[in-house]
């Protein structure tokens, strides 16, 4: 049977016998639930739960933020989600509403983030009569959730919610949506919140087994050149601190994936950044060589593997995995460990040798010493580059007190981000990594900024991701909320250009993409901003825009045609790498042709 | 190979949809996919047959274990089962084949389970490989229309006791310690 480990904090409600109406039950449970705020667009079907919420607004119980569309209401609620831990959640009318969801919840689903979606449905009597905004919504969202919910029974309605969040919760964190009927909304029932959950063969908390954890840890303690690959389940378990103890007890290198970025400090010596498919040379390299492999809440993902069949090919794997589907899905482990980290960290720690594998290091640094990121970080350069952009992001954040959180939408300016900026702590960067969603990075910044208004927050985004979701400037005002966005402008959709330049013969098919000005946009929405198209102007902007107390927009007019290095092209081995241009010289760089 | 699981789900309107679409969705080659009653109230039992290697099989369990409404998974290929399949065969009949067909029938101790003059239904249960070769005897006579239930399956008595099997606890992990790789599947 399911044990709750992440219980919400006790919000003091009345869990007993209450008559109400059931728009008014959602509401009670989202407060029981200690959810304060919510995503989203009202509509028809949602109407009378929007009515009955009047009251919670009015005394503060509940803040309502009206979202410009409402992919960005579930991009929103992920983003808050990330940022705390919590649940978040988004509430939209039935049919277009429920349907603009369906990229929000796949990507918080493949991202393992807990979502809970609150849609409307057309009356019970209507269902199955192509009503007026009626769609399949559980049938639509059933492949994107961990599990959805029709309700069309006001009796079922408070268990329902009490599921949604306690599966959206537990164990590997994912999406649900309860899909509520009008007439479900309308009617009165006994709302009551003290049910304990039963499902059977529901198993978020797998028991951990001693013989695994002991396995796992002779293999380690015989390896010679053991590597740590960190992904996103330490920060879903909170466990970096374990995570460098480890480390440093040990002696492991780690490598993190794009969703484990900060989970060991980068400025550490053992921290080799992001692997796979645009991790540095030397990290590729280290997961290549080494002899033994521990993958630490990761799913093996063909970005960070590359060719499965070489990857890591000398190596015995060891998986440490929340989701036992994981293992063995996309590389079967020689020892695998399944359960939670928060719980099998703290058993294996005690069992590893103190070991400080000297030699591996000395060769790691070596490759490390190798490559030609020092070069692009410390020139001094006559055109504005992204990675310069992203240094410069970064030093300017790293001067604050503030909790710092950078979100990042997808493509080219995702990768230079992961690269050069240096994320001290899991949790700083919030990106769509599985599902990559364009239009990620503005919605999920604003809530982010929503659970902690004194956080620093900056949005980075392409020129082509902003524009698909920047309708929610308004939702920034609206909300008067201080997110700081950087628009890394290349007049690209970079990632796919870089691709037509590799892979299809320079031809750019779709890929020049125009952009309004920015700083008029921004004005339009009362938005103070700035061009930048000098490196120059890089650190002063940065400077105005932390020194200014709301929003504040920029547009970094960088260079157009800058590739993203290395790279591993897809069905490569993560060794087979496109290396950056020569040492000492950068693409795009005062002429100097690349001549990888 | 065939691999045969057996799946018990909480009786809830669409589960057989979310069960056939993770399917679907994760590209899993089914055989046959059955779905009954069990012994339990509220509980249905589903029977599977999967095509493909011990890592596929070993998937399918899991990750049907991952859908919220199903409460077991077992694989139960290397138990001892009975497995059997029920087939509604409508042959086509002249007075010359009727005798011989029923003939047929007595062999595999099949059923003529309707008759006319054009026509009979044979109901034969059995293994699919048995329905199989019954079938093919029966081809020649013209098949009109016929019907299988896809395979279902039972652990014989004394093999209730060894509920969990291997590979729904974690694929080859233990097993391999002092094997060579991981990419040998």
């Amino acid at each position: 049977m399911a044990i709750a480990k992440r219980e919400p904090a006790n919000t003091g409600y009345d869990l007993g016998p209450q008559e109400m109406t059931g728009s008014q039950m959602i509401w009670e449970s989202l407060l029981r639930e200690g959810v304060q705020i919510v995503f989203g667009h009202p509509g028809g079907a949602i109407l009378p739960a929007y009515d009955a919420l009047a009251e919670y607004e009015e005394d503060g119980r509940i803040h309502h933020v009206l979202v410009r569309h409402e992919q960005c209401a579930a991009h929103m609620a992920d983003g808050f989600a990330r940022a705390t831990g919590e649940v978040g959640v988004c509430i939209v009318t039935s049919g277009p509403g429920a349907t603009n969801l369906v990229t929000g919840l796949a990507t918080a689903q493949m991202d393992s983030v807990p979502v809970v979606a609150i849609t409307g449905q057309v009356p019970t009597n209507l269902l199955g009569t192509d009503a007026f905004q009626e769609s399949d919504v559980v049938g639509v969202t059933q492949p994107v959730c961990k599990h959805n919910y029709l309700v069309t029974d006001i009796a079922e309605l408070p268990l329902i919610m009490k599921e949604a969040f306690y599966i959206a919760r537990e164990g590997r964190p994912g999406v649900v949506l309860v899909d509520v009927c009008k007439d479900v909304q309308i009617e009165s029932g006994t709302f009551r919140y003290d049910f304990d959950i039963s499902l059977p063969g529901f198993e978020p908390w797998p028991v951990v087994s001693k013989d695994d954890v002991q396995a796992a840890a002779d293999v380690l303690n015989e390896a010679e050149r053991p590597l740590i690959l960190a992904g996103h389940g330490v920060h879903l378990s909170n466990t970096s601190e374990e995570l460098l103890q480890l480390v440093e007890k040990a002696g492991i290198p780690v490598v993190t994936t794009l969703l484990g970025t900060g989970n060991i400090p980068e400025t550490h010596p053992l921290s080799l950044g992001m692997g796979g498919m645009h991790g540095e040379a030397f990290a590729n390299r280290a997961v290549q060589a080494c002899d033994v492999l521990v993958a630490m809440g990761m799913r093996f993902d063909d970005r960070i593997t590359g060719r499965l069949d070489r990857f890591a090919a000398d190596a015995k794997i060891i998986h440490f995995e929340l989701d036992r589907a994981e293992v063995g899905k996309n590389i079967v482990p020689d020892v695998a460990v399944v359960g939670d980290l928060a719980e099998t960290l703290p058993a294996y720690l005690p069992l590893i040798k103190e070991r400080r594998h000297q030699d591996w290091v000395d060769t790691l640094n070596e490759w490390r010493s190798e490559t030609d990121e020092a070069d692009i970080i410390q020139f001094e350069v006559e055109e504005l580059i992204p990675p310069y952009v992203i240094r410069q992001l970064w030093h300017a954040t790293e001067q604050t007190d503030k909790r710092v959180i950078v979100v990042t939408d997808v493509g080219q300016h995702q990768m230079w981000e992961s690269q050069y900026y240096i994320h001290e702590h899991a949790g700083m960067l919030l990106t769509s990594g599985g599902l990559g969603t364009m239009g990620y990075a503005l919605p999920a910044a604003l809530g982010a900024q929503m659970s902690d208004r004194e956080a620093l927050v900056w949005c980075v985004a392409g020129d082509g991701g902003f524009q698909m979701t920047l309708q929610e400037l308004a939702t920034i005002q609206q909300e008067k909320l201080p997110v700081k966005i950087g628009i890394i402008n290349n007049g690209f959709l970079g990632m796919v250009r870089q691709w037509q330049q590799i892979f299809y013969d320079k031809r750019y098919v779709g890929t020049p993409i125009l952009s309004p000005d920015y700083v008029k946009l921004a004005d339009a929405y009362d938005i103070p901003a700035a061009v930048v198209r000098h490196p120059s102007e890089v650190v002063p902007v940065l400077e105005r825009a932390h020194a200014t107390e709301g929003p504040f927009l920029v547009d970094f007019q960088v260079k157009e045609e800058v590739n993203v290095y290395p790279m591993v092209a897809p069905g490569a081995a993560v060794d087979e790498l496109i290396r950056r241009p020569k040492p000492g010289y950068v693409q795009g760089y005062s002429g100097v042709q690349p001549s990888w | 190979m065939q691999y045969t699981l057996v799946a018990w789900m909480r009786d809830k309107p669409g589960v057989l949809n979310r069960v056939s679409g993770m399917l679907r969705r994760r590209n899993f080659n089914i055989d046959s996919l059955q779905v009954s009653h069990s012994e339990t109230p509220g509980i249905s039992r589903m029977t599977f047959v999967v095509d493909g290697d011990e890592r596929v099989a070993d998937q399918v369990v899991k990750q049907l274990r991952k859908v919220v409404d199903v409460t077991a998974v077992e694989d139960i290929t290397n138990r001892l089962a009975i497995l059997r399949e029920l087939a509604l065969i409508r042959v086509r009949t002249t007075p010359a084949t009727r005798g011989e067909i029923m003939q047929f029938a007595e062999i595999y101790r099949a059923q003529i389970v309707d008759v006319n003059t054009e026509n009979l239904v044979v109901q034969a249960v059995g293994t699919e490989d048995k329905v199989d070769s019954l079938i093919e005897l029966l081809r020649p006579f013209g098949i009109e229309e016929m019907v299988r239930t896809g395979r279902v399956a039972l652990c014989r008595g004394d093999e209730r006791a060894k509920k969990k099997r291997q590979s729904t606890s974690i694929f080859k992990a233990a097993a391999s310690l002092n094997g060579s790789g991981h990419d040998d599947q």
